[in-house]
C-alpha cells in the first residue's frame, strides 16, 4: 500500500508531546546576553536624544545601543520582503507601489507606538528590562495619522514627506464593460464593509538567538521564522558578510500564520549585536511587543456594489477598497492584489472593476495573515451577495447556486490576472457542487423552518453561507535533495521550514510513495540554510504543491539511480527491477535481490566504488509551478444570537473543501479546522483597536481575543478531491483555505439572525457590543429584531 | 532584590535553590531547572502555554513566583512519561492529531491531566471548559478534544495506541558496510 492518502501519525509528535521540542527560546546559548528593546511610546515623534547614562549604571548592563551607535549599519536598507510586481503584471496592470525600507532602530523619527528605538543588552532579561525602563528618550511629538481616512485627506500630515502623499499602493483591475453592465442591470446594491485590523498571534511570539563563532567569525542565527533563507539573504546584505558564513535555522516554530514570513528589524539587530559584542545574544518577544510591533493585517474598507437582474443573474461587480497599511505594506502588493483578484471567488461575474489603495498611517506595518487578502475578498463579496439576495427577495442559497460556477464550466477565466501576471483561470473544482453539498449536510431547509419557528419563541437563529477559492502553490520554484544512506535510511532536505504543518510527515509520505521505503525510515530536514541553501519560505499554502512535487521529482530520480546501481550489481536490466521490503528485487525472480543498505554502501563515496549511478545514491529534484492551482470550498453555519448579551453561539458548522489529492487526511483536517477557527476569530472576536493618538488599546490577550475551545463547535468536514492538473502529484495547498470564508460567514449569519435589525451591521468582528448596539437602535426605531422569514 | 532559598519537588525530584524574589515560576522551571517543555505565550495568564500542575491542580506558571512554589509539588510535561512509555494523554495527542506546532501542547496536556484524574469520561462540553484557559492557534481545538477523549478511553482500558505508521523505529543496519 502506498503512503500517500493515509492519515499517518506524525513523526514530529513524540518530541513535541514530551516537552522535547526545540523552539527558539529553548536553543542552548551558553553565556548569552539578553536584550530588552526600548520601544517608542509615541505613534509619531521626532527623537531628539537618548540618555542611557542611568541605564548603563545598573547591574548587569553591557550596552545600550541606539541608531546613532550603529551608524550606517542601522540602515535604512531596502525592505527584505518588499519586491516589485512581477514583470507581466507590471506590464499589464502597472500597479503603483512604493519601495519600503527598514531600519534596525528608529533613527530621527519613530513612526508607530512600539517601534524599536534602543536595545539594552544585559546579562539576563530581568536586568535588561530594568535598564530599559531607565533609558530616557527625548521625544518631540508629531501629528499622528491615526486612520486610513485621515491619511488620504487632502491636508493630511505626511508619514514620508518625500512621497508627497500617504499612498503606498494603488491599482485598478477589471474585466468587461462594467459600467454598461451597471446601466443595463435591473438593480444595483451597495454596501460599505469594514474588516477590522487583525494580527496572526502564533502562540509562540517571535525570537532570535545569534551566536558568533569566536574563531572563524561565522555566525549562527536561530529565528522563529517562516523565511530563514530570506533572513540569511537579508543578513548578508545588512551585515555585509558572505551568506555562506551565516547559518540561519528556523527550529521548531510555534506557529506562524504569515506573521513570521517577514524579516523584522529585530532579526537584523540581534545578529548585529552578537557580532559587535562577540557574544551570543538573545531576544525573545513578549506578547505586548508582538501585538504592537509584529505585522498587522486585514484592515480594509470596501465600497462594493453589485449589479443584478431580477432573475438573480449577476451582471457586474464594482469595488473600491482602502487598506490601512500602517507604516508600510512591507510585502508590497501581495495582500492588496490577492484581495482584488480573489474578489469574484468562483461566481459567474462577467464584468468587474476593482480599485485598491493602501494608505500609510502611524501603526505597525502590514502584511499577510493566513489567507493573505482572500478572507477580506470573501468577506466583501459574500456580504454583498447577501444584500443582493435580500434586495431581490430571493433565497440566499438559491441566489448563490444560480451564480456559482459548475465543474463543467472549468477551466474558467475571470478575465483578470493573477498576481504572477498570468490569466486568472480556475483550474477545476466543483464550486457549485461544494455549495450544494454543504447546504445538504447543513440541512439548510430544516434550519430555515427552525429559524422561523425560533423567531416566534424569541430565539435569534441565523444562517451563514460563504465560499472560497484559493490560489495555492505560488512560484518561485523549489528543490529537494534526497539520498539513500548506507544505514538504509532516506534523508530528504528542503528549504522551507515548518510551523506545525507536519511536513516532516507529509514530505516523507511522498518520498515513501515513490521509493517504496517506509515512512519511518525517511527523515526530512528543513528550515536550515546549512542543510539546504535555498528556499522561498513556508507561505501562501505553497509547500505541499511546490516542495511536495520537488520531493516527488527527487524521489523518482533517486529510484532510477537505485535501480541502475542495483542493475550493475545484479546484472539485471533496471527496468526489470523493483524496490520492495528494503531490497531491490528482480521482478518475477525474488531470489535475485540486493538489500538497499548493501547497495548504498557499495556505491557511497568514501566506502564504495563509483558506478554508473555516479557519486552516491543521491538526487536532486525541482518543481516549477506554471502558476497557482485553485482550491475551492464552501462553509455553512448556524448561529444563535443572545439578544441581551450579544453573544454568538455557533450551533453547527459545515465545511466542504477541495484541495485536490490528499497526502495525509488527518493533517488536512487539522489545517481546515484550524483555519476556520482563525476565520471565526476574524468574524467574531479579533480586533486591534487604536485611539486617535495612535496608541494600541488591545495590547494583551485579555483585550485581543482569539477563539477559545468554548467559542467553537466541532465542525463537520467533507473532503473532496478534484486533482490539480497543474502538478504531477495533483495536489492543491490547504494551509489557508479554512480561514477564507470565516469573517463573511459570521457577519452573514449574525445579520441573518437579526433580520431587519441587522441591516446596519457591516463590520467584522461582529462583536457583542456591535450586536447589542444594533438591537438597541432597532428597538428604539421600532424595527423588529429577528429574521424576517 | 532579596533572595530566598526554596525547596520544590518537581516531577518527583526535590530541588533546593536560591532564587530572587521576583523570579517567575516559569523561568525557574525553564532556566534554573532546564525544563523547557513549559512554554510562555502571553505573560498575562491568558494563553495557558505555561500550565503546570501544582499539588495536582492546573496552574499557570507565568503568574506565580518561584518562591510561592516553596514546599509544593510540581509536575511538568517532562514528568508524564513512564520510562519510554508515553502517558495516555501524550499518546492521545499523537493518535488524534491533537497538535500542530506543538507550542501550546504541554500546557494543554497539563490542563487536561487534572480533569481526567477527577473525571473518567468527560463529555465534549466538559473538556472544552477544562481547556478554555488554554489558547491554541493551530488546531481549532476539535482534534484536541478528541485527543483528550482518546486518553480518557485509554485510561479506562478501552483503546490502545496503534503503533507503526510514521513512528521512527530505526535500527542501525547490521552487517559490514562497503565492498
Amino acid at each position: 500500500m502506498g503512503s500517500i492518502g493515509r492519515p499517518m501519525k506524525r513523526v514530529e509528535d513524540r518530541r513535541l508531546v514530551t516537552g522535547r521540542g526545540e523552539y527558539v527560546d529553548d536553543v542552548p546559548a551558553p553565556g548569552a546576553l539578553h536584550v530588552a528593546i526600548v520601544r517608542s511610546t509615541y505613534a509619531h515623534a521626532r527623537i531628539l536624544g537618548i540618555d542611557a547614562t542611568a541605564a548603563l549604571a545598573l547591574p548587569g548592563v553591557v550596552a545600550v545601543v541606539s541608531a546613532a551607535d550603529l551608524g550606517a549599519a542601522n540602515g535604512p536598507f531596502p525592505h527584505p520582503t518588499w519586491f516589485p510586481p512581477h514583470p507581466p503584471l507590471a506590464k499589464a496592470v502597472d500597479p503603483f507601489t512604493r519601495p519600503e525600507r527598514i531600519w534596525l532602530l528608529a533613527a530621527e523619527r519613530a513612526r508607530f507606538a512600539g517601534e524599536p528605538v534602543a536595545a539594552v543588552v544585559a546579562t539576563d532579561r530581568y536586568l535588561a528590562e530594568d535598564a530599559a525602563r531607565a533609558v530616557i528618550v527625548d521625544y518631540e511629538p508629531l501629528p499622528v495619522i491615526a486612520t486610513a481616512e485621515q491619511a488620504l485627506a487632502p491636508d493630511a500630515p505626511l508619514l514620508n514627506p518625500e512621497w508627497g502623499d500617504n499612498i503606498a499602493v494603488h491599482f485598478v483591475i477589471g474585466a468587461g464593460d462594467v459600467d454598461q453592465a451597471f446601466e443595463d442591470a435591473d438593480i444595483v446594491v451597495r454596501r460599505t464593509l469594514r474588516h477590522g485590523r487583525a494580527i496572526c498571534t502564533p502562540i509562540e511570539c517571535r525570537g532570535v538567538v545569534a551566536i558568533p563563532d569566536r574563531r572563524s567569525g561565522d555566525l549562527s542565527v536561530w529565528s522563529s521564522s517562516q523565511q530563514p533563507h530570506w533572513l540569511r539573504d537579508a543578513l548578508e546584505r545588512t551585515l555585509r558578510m558572505p551568506g555562506d558564513r551565516i547559518r540561519v535555522v528556523a527550529p521548531d516554530v510555534g506557529g506562524g500564520f504569515g506573521l513570521k514570513s517577514m524579516v523584522y528589524p529585530e532579526e537584523l539587530l540581534i545578529p548585529r549585536l552578537a557580532l559587535h559584542l562577540k557574544r551570543p545574544v538573545k531576544w525573545i518577544e513578549t506578547r505586548r511587543e508582538n501585538l504592537a510591533s509584529a505585522t498587522h493585517t486585514r484592515d480594509q474598507v470596501h465600497e462594493i456594489e453589485l449589479a443584478v437582474d431580477r432573475d438573480g443573474t449577476i451582471r457586474g461587480l464594482r469595488d473600491r477598497f482602502v487598506i490601512d497599511g500602517g507604516i508600510g505594506s512591507v510585502e508590497s502588493i501581495v495582500v492588496p492584489y490577492t484581495t482584488a483578484c480573489h474578489l469574484p471567488l468562483a461566481y459567474r461575474i462577467p464584468t468587474m472593476r476593482i480599485e485598491c489603495t493602501v494608505a500609510v498611517t502611524n501603526k505597525a506595518p502590514s502584511a499577510a495573515e493566513r489567507g493573505a487578502g482572500r478572507p477580506e475578498a470573501a468577506f466583501a463579496l459574500e456580504s454583498i451577495l447577501d444584500e443582493a439576495a435580500l434586495a431581490l427577495g430571493m433565497d440566499r442559497a438559491a441566489f448563490r447556486l444560480h451564480n456559482a460556477l459548475r465543474i463543467d464550466e472549468m477551466p474558467h477565466d475571470h478575465g483578470i490576472l493573477y498576481r504572477d501576471g498570468t490569466p486568472l483561470r480556475l483550474d477545476g473544482g466543483d464550486f457549485r457542487g461544494d455549495m450544494s453539498d454543504a447546504l445538504a449536510r447543513l440541512d439548510y431547509d430544516t434550519w430555515l423552518a427552525e429559524q422561523a419557528a425560533g423567531r416566534t419563541e424569541g430565539r435569534l437563529l441565523g444562517i451563514g453561507l460563504a465560499g472560497y477559492i484559493e490560489g495555492t502553490g505560488v512560484p518561485p520554484f523549489e528543490a529537494a535533495n534526497i539520498r539513500l544512506d548506507p544505514s538504509g535510511r532516506v534523508i530528504v532536505s528542503v528549504g522551507p521550514p515548518s510551523q506545525g504543518q507536519g511536513h516532516q510527515t507529509t514530505l516523507a509520505q511522498i518520498a515513501s510513495e515513490y521509493l517504496s521505503v517506509p515512512v519511518e525510515l525517511i527523515r526530512v530536514i528543513q528550515g536550515d540554510t546549512y542543510a539546504f541553501p535555498s528556499g522561498g519560505g513556508t507561505i501562501a499554502s505553497r509547500v505541499i504543491v511546490v516542495v511536495g512535487n520537488a520531493v516527488a521529482a527527487a524521489a523518482i530520480e533517486l529510484r532510477e539511480k537505485i535501480l541502475a546501481a542495483a542493475g550493475d550489481q545484479l546484472e539485471v536490466a533496471p527496468a526489470d527491477l523493483e524496490i520492495r521490503d528494503g531490497s531491490v528485487v528482480a521482478k518475477g525472480a525474488p531470489d535475485v535481490s540486493i538489500a538497499l543498505t548493501t547497495l548504498a554502501a557499495r556505491v557511497t563515496p568514501g566506502i564504495g566504488r563509483m558506478g554508473s549511478a555516479g557519486p552516491g545514491l543521491e538526487a536532486r529534484g525541482g518543481f516549477q509551478p506554471p502558476t497557482v492551482t485553485f482550491g475551492t470550498g464552501f462553509h455553512a453555519a448556524i448561529v444563535e444570537v443572545d439578544p441581551d448579551s450579544g453573544l454568538v453561539t455557533i450551533l453547527r458548522y459545515v465545511v466542504v473543501h477541495d484541495c485536490g489529492r490528499l497526502i495525509n487526511p488527518a493533517i488536512v483536517d487539522g489545517q481546515v479546522i484550524g483555519g476556520l477557527a482563525q476565520g471565526v476569530g476574524n468574524g467574531l472576536f479579533e480586533e486591534l483597536i487604536y485611539d486617535e493618538q495612535g496608541q494600541l488599546l488591545t495590547g494583551t490577550f485579555a483585550d485581543y481575543l482569539i477563539p477559545r475551545a468554548t467559542d467553537l463547535p466541532t465542525p463537520i468536514v467533507i473532503h473532496k478531491e478534484t486533482r490539480s492538473e497543474r502538478n504531477p502529484l495533483g495536489v492543491k495547498g490547504v494551509g489557508e483555505a479554512g480561514t477564507v470564508p470565516g469573517a463573511a460567514l459570521m457577519l452573514g449569519a449574525v445579520r441573518d439572525a437579526l433580520g431587519q435589525a441587522g441591516a446596519g451591521l457591516a463590520t467584522v468582528p461582529v462583536t457583542p457590543g456591535r450586536i447589542v448596539t444594533a438591537i438597541q437602535a432597532a428597538r428604539a426605531a421600532g424595527v423588529p429584531v429577528g429574521h424576517a422569514g | 532584590m532579596s533572595e530566598h532559598a526554596i525547596r520544590v519537588r518537581v516531577n518527583g525530584e526535590d530541588h533546593t535553590e536560591t532564587v530572587e524574589s521576583r523570579l517567575l515560576l516559569v523561568h525557574f522551571l525553564r532556566e534554573v531547572l532546564g525544563l523547557t517543555g513549559t512554554h510562555i505565550g502571553c505573560d498575562t495568564t491568558s494563553c495557558g502555554a505555561c500550565t503546570i500542575n501544582l499539588d495536582g491542580r492546573a496552574v499557570k506558571s507565568c503568574t506565580l513566583f518561584a518562591v510561592q512554589a516553596d514546599g509544593h509539588d510540581i509536575r511538568t510535561i517532562e514528568g508524564l512519561e513512564d520510562g519510554d512509555v508515553l502517558h495516555p494523554l501524550q499518546e492521545g495527542f499523537r493518535e488524534q492529531h491533537g497538535l500542530q506546532c506543538g507550542y501550546c501542547t504541554p500546557g494543554m496536556i497539563m490542563a487536561a491531566l487534572p480533569l481526567l484524574e477527577s473525571n473518567a469520561d468527560p463529555d465534549e462540553a466538559t473538556i472544552r471548559t477544562a481547556i478554555s484557559g488554554n489558547l491554541c492557534r493551530c488546531t481549532g481545538y476539535a482534534q484536541i478534544v478528541t485527543s483528550i477523549q482518546w486518553a480518557a478511553a485509554a485510561l479506562r482500558g478501552e483503546v490502545v495506541a496503534t503503533d507503526a505508521d510514521a513512528d521512527p523505529v530505526w535500527q542501525p543496519a547490521a552487517g559490514p558496510p562497503g565492498y
